[in-house]
């Protein structure tokens, strides 16, 4: 039987993998729960807030966009948009090319991953290294990263050293400090050579154009340090309303991705240096990136432009723990990617139709979400989406007899009636091996077909029982 | 857009009536950070550890040379060709945060990026009186500077199989020289 690509995956993952990717994201998501109600009497209320600052921000991006930029030019910033993700690799080359540079250190920044700017540049005669020590490696492996916040989640320390050796930094050592140590000397070299320094941003405040960035391994300040030109590659759904809202979201983020009260670093860059201080960029560039948002805009599920890439849906998923980041086949993975990704491929939705029925829909995710998104409903809505659009469904079961039988009130009572014969089989002699296996240790219970209609005509009249909860369609009405 | 006080992103029971350079000291300890007030110490610290050439403020060095001995090089120039020749940088910072252990350094008060970044040792001098108690007061003092960045604690990564590493690409160890 064939599967859909996502479910195949999980079932040939290496065990390695999958124990690294369900302890990592299982520690995760218990420091980071212990975290939050140690520290808030209602840690819920904190993210129903905040998500509904960055569901206001979402549905008022046309007067949000238009302010940032003026801000952002006011305070000698040179802004870009970019419509799709070549357009946004073309802006930075363009910026390159104009200064007549050629290395670029970059941090990490989920937007490039979608642009694979890295590559972009590197087929152009540019150098792009990655800083973060996570990307570092993937880069040096010819990887992808599975994780949104740790890109190495699925591997383990011997792999990278033996990577590290084949790139010549140093003979095999897979002590987590020495690779560390390595990394450090090799990239500190690159930073003080580089031209250019690119970042992404987690915020991007529309009262002030402060760009804010949050790292822990100090990459993004070195890049900012040691380079005279800076390139924010910017997702448009980015913004915050004011500075005010900034505590509330770094301290969301910061507890929802690693589990840390803040942290190392929190960057509040509003254009270029000033002119006293000596080192740091003295250009400063931010590229508005679109790539897919406004048609995710246009979608019934716009309420996942409110993500704020921390993990923490990764982390908690039952389907991620034991599929790994790759089985999505997206720059996002988990919950978060098994909306956005099928989204973000517009017309080509069909090639990841098969992520949003990688769900139990059991809640865990919307009940982390440090932004509150309803990622089951959404991930229901993208699952029609898929029946609407007739997308092919390897590994359903057939449903065609249930659904004919289902559709019509006489064949179905019918059946239900005629299941009784159920009751006389002798189901020691099922023609099947694998039921009678089942039968052998197991005793069918009685068919029961048609009781539930019995019952609710006898309960007629009664009318004090509370009414049942509205359904998805008629909530959404309400809205 | 909805109505709320930043008060709810503070963390309960954290401050209180408490000195906020006592909490300060607290919690930068817990993200392995120094919270030191005597520079004696400070500099009894880097010699115990032969962290004996750095960076210094030249505006900040008058008042801090005579703690140090003959046995330690110190240059107020930074030069970024000898990167790894400082085991220590000496920078003011603008302020700290209290309810996080965190220093904030800006473009006007920190006389190189470089030198508060790349030593081994990174050492904030921070006036007591501009301690902040949280973030959403912290957030509010931001001021015009177009460049400033909090620190809390030293630098480091969890890539590698989740296992905490300091010292990355920023200090591996950060110390806040309170006054």
């Amino acid at each position: 039987m064939r599967f859909q690509q996502i479910d195949q995956f999980a079932a040939e993952l290496k065990a390695d993998t999958r124990a690294a990717v369900y302890d990592g994201s299982k520690k995760g998501h218990e420091k980071r729960t212990k975290l939050l109600f140690d520290e808030y009497a209602d840690p819920d209320r904190l993210r129903r807030i905040a998500g509904e600052v960055k569901q206001h921000v979402v549905e008022n991006l046309d007067t949000y966009l238009p302010q940032v930029e003026a801000k952002l030019k006011a305070n000698g910033v040179i802004v870009h948009w970019a419509a799709t993700a070549e357009a946004a690799n073309q802006a930075v080359l363009g910026i390159m090319r104009a200064r007549g540079a050629t290395k670029m250190v970059k941090a990490k920044t989920m937007v490039s991953e979608e642009t694979e700017l890295a590559h972009f540049l590197e087929k152009h005669g540019m150098e792009a290294l990655e800083t973060d020590l996570g990307e570092f490696i993937v880069q040096i492996d010819g990887d992808h990263p599975s994780h949104i916040v740790k890109p190495i989640i699925h591997k383990n320390r011997r792999e990278i050293a033996t990577s590290f050796e084949e790139n010549g930094l140093g003979a095999y050592n897979d002590d987590p400090q020495t690779i560390t140590r390595r990394a450090r000397h090799f990239l500190r070299h690159k930073y003080l050579e580089a031209d250019v320094g690119l970042t992404g941003a987690n915020f991007v405040s529309a009262e002030s154009g402060r760009l804010v960035l949050v790292t822990n391994e100090g990459n993004s300040r070195f890049c900012l340090a040691a380079t005279k030109c800076h390139i924010a590659m910017v997702g448009i759904e980015k913004i915050v309303p004011r500075d005010y809202d900034l505590a509330l979201f770094l301290n969301l983020l910061a507890r929802s991705g690693t589990a840390q009260e803040l942290t190392v670093y929190t960057e509040y860059i509003s254009g270029p240096k000033s002119p006293t201080q000596p080192d740091g960029p003295e250009e400063m560039h931010v590229i508005f990136v679109d790539n897919g948002r406004t048609e995710v805009l246009a979608s019934d599920c716009r309420d996942i432009l409110r993500c704020i890439r921390c993990g923490a849906c990764l982390n908690v998923c039952p389907v991620y723990r034991q599929a790994s980041g790759h089985a999505y086949r997206s720059v996002y993975p988990g919950p978060v990617g098994a909306v956005l990704s099928p989204l973000m491929m517009g017309d080509k939705f069909p090639q990841k139709a098969d992520l949003p029925k990688a769900s139990s829909l059991c809640g865990a995710c919307h009940e982390v979400c440090p932004v509150n998104i309803p990622i089951p409903d959404l991930l229901l809505r993208l699952r029609n989406r898929a029946k609407e659009e007739n997308v092919p469904s390897p590994g359903t079961p057939p449903m065609g007899a249930w659904a004919l039988l289902a559709s019509q009130p006489t064949a179905w009572r019918a059946s239900l009636f005629g299941g009784k014969i159920i009751n006389y089989l002798p189901t020691k002699l099922l023609p099947i091996p694998a039921l009678r296996a089942w039968e052998a240790k197991r005793s069918l219970p009685a068919w029961r077909g048609g009781e539930f209609r019995k019952w609710l005509k006898t309960r007629k009249g009664r009318a004090n029982v509370s009414p049942p909860a509205p359904s998805r369609a008629e909530a959404k009405k309400a809205d | 857009m909805p109505d709320y006080t930043t008060e709810l992103a503070v963390m309960r029971q954290m401050m209180g009536s408490r000195d906020a350079l006592v909490v300060f000291a607290e919690r930068l300890a817990l993200v392995n950070g120094i919270a030191l007030t005597d520079p004696a110490a400070l500099v009894a610290r880097l010699r115990e550890n032969k962290w004996l050439h750095g960076y210094c403020d030249p505006t900040l060095w008058p008042a801090l040379a005579p703690f140090f001995g003959a046995d330690f090089k110190v240059e107020t120039t930074y030069d970024r060709k000898r990167v790894d020749d400082y085991a220590f940088g000496i920078t003011r910072a603008v302020g700290a945060i209290a309810e996080t252990g965190t220093i904030v350094l800006n473009d006007a008060t920190t006389s190189r990026r470089l030198g508060a970044l790349t030593p081994w040792v990174h050492i904030a001098v921070v006036e007591r009186a501009r301690i902040f108690s949280d973030l959403p007061e912290a957030v509010a003092g931001l001021g015009p500077d177009t460049n400033v960045i909090w620190v809390t604690g030293p630098s480091k990564t969890a890539d590698v199989e989740g296992i905490l590493i300091e010292g990355v690409h920023g200090p591996g160890v950060q110390i806040a020289l309170v006054v």
